[in-house]
């Protein structure tokens, strides 16, 4: 436990990624099967069990504090973990909080803590078998004997987001670089494989065999696109490339063989219990890339739709009529039984068509590619798509190989010109996590004539980032000044700070009080300069509702 | 000096210190004595408990501060900052208009002093900023019973516990011994942090040149005046390398400016009491945070409120909310005093 709370601590402070590398690698290095293994189950996929956590964890706290005191350290750390970890040695069971501060007690606050020797995979084997009704007692016990450190590292390993600034990514390679391997190697056996991961550091160290996944149903790492910059688009040669619509739905793969299909969402998730009106179909021998999306008559729903069928654990045959799924496919990774990834995307796309006419599964059709032949054409026709699922167009180089990650130069993604609107800020949320002190979430509004035909301002969405560090410390210094009234984390603002908000897309929503959901928004320019009562009226968002 | 002796027993009355002492909108104000303590604007007679800008200003007619209170004031103010300075060393009685006056050491930085009011029987002590750790370059807090105390709360949450000064120093020097390619740059508060940061690091036997940002030159010369020997101090501009190895200090404004490109790829420290949470460090880009801190922790400031035996606690700066609420829990009666002016994330 105590070289993963130093990881962990080392890692959260480390700024460049090259620094975090360097201590995963050596973490790996210097700790044993199969601890290691659950380190890196933790910074990738997550441990394979999970608790209620935050309600056993609110339970302990209310034992072993005073609640208005944690109340008011949990709201300025901004992270329930850290809060608990900090002032835990402050908590004492048996004594009223008055007597909990001693001279006594002040002499032992120089202790680190954290005599007793706790494993890593001690704590998993304890976890993996513990009645539920016993994980209070337990963890009590354990952050007892912790250090404030270990603590920390602890209750983020429950809690599955260590938050410390390493992608899944950093830390498979990590493993490629210690037996000086390539990552797509790694990500390639990922899936078929599980914690403590003993057979994937065997054969990284040259003691075991590549684990043998050509066989197995399991999710293939994908390849992912850039964001077209205008550099990017001047240097393009559109000769080499073809264009896609990017429709606004979920990145997912299907995999079949003869006995089952299985739909993965882009990070390896299996959602298939949720898509049985994909997966149920006929049976195939393949593994296809493409957009998850409600289609009814052949017309593309708005992703609010597809919001009903995601993060269900069922579905209810209600959803499958009213939001029936479907698949556009545009790539083909492996046909029965050969991989095809290493062709030349147009060669695979020819595959791809093949295969779609011979099988024909249903609920699935291909993704058109773009008749444009010259930039002008094609930059007319992106800056013309106003249809609500579509987010823009994809650009793929005709030579591409499926690669995994984001290779340089093969793929682009052009988003469409957002929407934007002149909304004032009402509300502003402390922040967490990073942001924790800053007034950081933002709730804004547009004007409309109230009962009494006065204007008044109904909240339209809310949004958190597309501002600086610079500018979120200048609009917290005015949510300080310009507050109204408090409640908690939140406060009300004057009516007088303009935001011009960006989103992707407008839509009628039952759900909020101004009938309109935004889709994706962000503050794009902070109007310091702009009068308040100059702001847009709700009017004109609903104008934008795409029919 | 002698010890202080906790005031006769008298009847409570809820209103007993609002009738002489109370929050104005210059600061707090002792209406016997007609003197503001630390106040935030200028006015006719000024009590100030030590140094820092936000407690410190320019433009009051009289001043009484410790002697090394006033060389700070006058060298940071320029020395017309006042129309007149009046001394008193600690533990010496002054009395002003209906009350006597007697600064006692508050454990803060240099000079600083703790307040203490006697008027009609009864003590009101005025801690200014404070903390109980020793320093090297501080006289010890020395703790006065009282009926009243006005304590800050900067770090008035159960979370913050400040570490050991030797378990942070100690890390600093690993992470030097580590890092020999790499410069150190401590981010430290220009007055009593970086001072007390380089008579640690000496007294943990690091003999090294430290070097410094201008901006700290002042105040270090300062200490040195008053009798406090800092070792060799070096001005950055005028190193000839980019100074790997080696530790250099500069104000935490210093830290991501385009100053510290002429170090060599250096380790960001900041010592401080934020420094205890996490996503402080992280905010500032510090990579080596040191929990040092010139004002209590959250025990120390209950051990003080415990051991004042005071009856009545006024809380005025920090993260009042808390301490209020703990002085209650310990039946104290206890209030925020929303004084403006001070900074609540100096450190």
């Amino acid at each position: 436990m105590k070289a993963f709370a130093e990881l962990l601590d080392r890692l959260s402070y480390s700024p460049s990624r090259n620094a975090k590398l360097r201590l995963l690698v050596n973490y790996l290095q210097t700790v044993h099967d199969p601890d290691r293994g659950w380190a890196l189950a933790a910074l990738t996929d997550g441990l394979p069990f999970s608790f209620p956590l935050r309600r056993t964890l609110s339970e302990i706290m209310e034992r072993r504090s005073d609640p208005e005191l944690f109340r008011l350290s949990r709201d300025y750390v901004g992270d329930t973990a850290e809060t608990i970890a900090l002032m835990w040695d402050q908590a004492a069971p048996d004594r009223p909080p008055s007597a909990a501060y001693t001279a006594t007690r002040l002499a032992r606050l120089d202790e680190v803590g954290g005599t007793t020797p706790m494993r890593l995979s001690d704590v998993i084997s304890e976890l993996a078998v513990i009645n539920r009704n016993a994980l209070g007692a337990k963890l009590e016990s354990w952050l007892d004997a912790l250090g404030t450190t270990e603590r920390w590292a602890l209750l983020k390993l429950l809690t599955g987001e260590l938050r410390v600034g390493v992608s899944t990514r950093l830390a498979k390679t990590a493993v490629a670089q210690l037996g000086g391997r390539d990552v797509a190697e790694i990500e390639e056996v990922w899936h078929a494989l599980g914690p403590p991961y003993e057979n994937l550091f065997a054969w990284i160290e040259g003691r075991g065999p590549l684990p043998d996944v050509r066989q197995a149903l399991v999710f293939r790492p994908l390849m992912l696109s850039h964001p077209l910059e205008d550099d990017d688009w001047a240097a393009l040669d559109l000769a080499q490339f073809w264009a896609e619509w990017k429709w606004d739905g979920i990145r997912v793969q299907i995999a079949g063989d003869s006995n089952q299909t299985l739909l993965f969402s882009r990070s390896g998730d299996d959602i298939s219990g949720s898509f049985p009106d994909i997966v149920g179909g006929s049976r195939f021998d393949a593994v296809l890339d493409g957009e998850l999306l409600v289609v009814r008559d052949g017309v593309v729903a708005p992703f609010s739709d597809l919001q009903q069928r995601l993060n269900r654990k069922g579905v209810s045959k209600r959803q499958l009529e009213e939001f029936p799924a479907h698949v556009r496919l545009y790539d083909i990774l492996l046909a029965d039984g050969e991989d095809l990834r290493a062709l030349p995307l147009a060669q695979r796309r020819k595959r791809l068509e093949a295969w779609h006419a011979r099988v024909h599964p249903s609920r699935t059709d291909l993704s058109e590619i773009i008749p444009a032949q010259t930039k002008n054409e094609l930059q007319a026709l992106w800056a013309a798509a106003r249809d609500a699922s579509i987010e823009g167009i994809m650009l793929k180089r005709r030579d591409s190989h499926y690669q995994s990650g984001r290779p340089k130069g093969q793929w682009y993604k052009w988003k469409r010109a957002p929407l934007t609107l002149d909304c004032v800020l009402m509300y502003a949320q402390r922040g967490s996590g990073k942001r924790s002190s800053y007034y950081s979430d933002y709730t804004f509004g547009a004007w409309r004539n109230g009962e009494d035909g006065k204007p008044e301002l109904v909240p339209v969405g809310k949004a958190y980032f597309g501002f600086t560090d610079e500018e979120l410390i200048e609009i917290d210094r005015w949510v300080r000044n310009n507050t109204v009234e408090s409640f908690g984390p939140v406060r009300s603002v004057a009516p007088r700070l303009v935001f011009e908000v960006a989103f992707d897309a407008v839509q009628a929503s039952s759900r909020h009080k101004s009938g309109v959901a935004m889709r994706f928004p962000r503050i794009h320019r902070i109007r310091w300069d702009k009068p308040a009562d100059q702001a847009d009226r709700l009017d004109t968002l609903l104008a934008m509702i795409a029919r | 000096m002698g010890g202080f002796q906790k005031g006769p027993e008298l009847p409570p009355s809820p209103a007993r210190f609002d009738s002489w002492l109370h929050p104005g909108p210059a600061g707090l104000h002792c209406v016997p004595g007609d003197f503001h303590i630390d106040p935030a604007r200028p006015v006719d007679r000024a009590v100030i408990t030590h140094g820092h800008s936000d407690h410190a200003r320019a433009g009051h007619h009289a001043v009484l501060a410790t002697a090394e209170t006033i060389a700070v004031m006058k060298a940071r103010l320029g020395p017309d900052a006042a129309g007149s300075y009046q001394q008193s060393r600690y533990g010496e009685v002054n009395v002003i208009g209906d009350v006597t006056v007697t600064l006692v050491p508050a454990g803060h930085i240099l000079g600083s002093a703790q307040v203490v009011i006697e008027h009609a029987g009864r003590r009101a002590v005025v801690s200014g900023d404070y903390k109980r750790r020793p320093d090297p370059t501080a006289v010890p807090f020395e703790l006065v019973p009282c009926d009243l105390f006005v304590t800050e709360a900067t770090f008035g949450l159960p979370v913050f516990r400040h570490e050991s000064d030797a378990r942070e120093i100690g890390r600093l020097l690993a992470s030097v011994r580590e890092n020999p390619d790499r410069t150190h740059l401590v981010g430290a508060y220009g007055l009593g942090k970086a001072q007390r940061l380089i008579a640690l690091l000496r007294a943990a036997g690091y003999d090294r040149p430290i070097w410094l940002h201008g901006a700290l030159v002042s105040m270090c010369s300062l200490y040195a005046t008053f009798g406090i020997d800092l070792g060799e101090l070096r001005l950055v501009k005028d190193a000839s390398s980019k100074l790997p190895g080696e530790i250099v200090l500069c104000p935490p404004s210093a830290l991501q400016d385009r100053w510290s490109r002429r170090l060599a790829d250096p380790v960001v420290a900041f010592a401080s009491g934020w420094m205890r949470v996490r996503a402080r460090a992280r905010q500032r880009g510090v990579e080596l945070p040191l929990v040092i801190s010139d004002h209590c922790d959250w025990p120390e400031l209950v051990q003080t409120i415990e051991e004042t035996a005071a009856e009545e606690i006024w809380v005025t700066h920090g993260r009042e909310e808390a301490l209020v609420h703990q002085a209650t829990l310990m039946g104290r009666r206890a209030r925020a005093l929303a004084l403006v002016g001070y900074e609540e994330e100096g450190e």
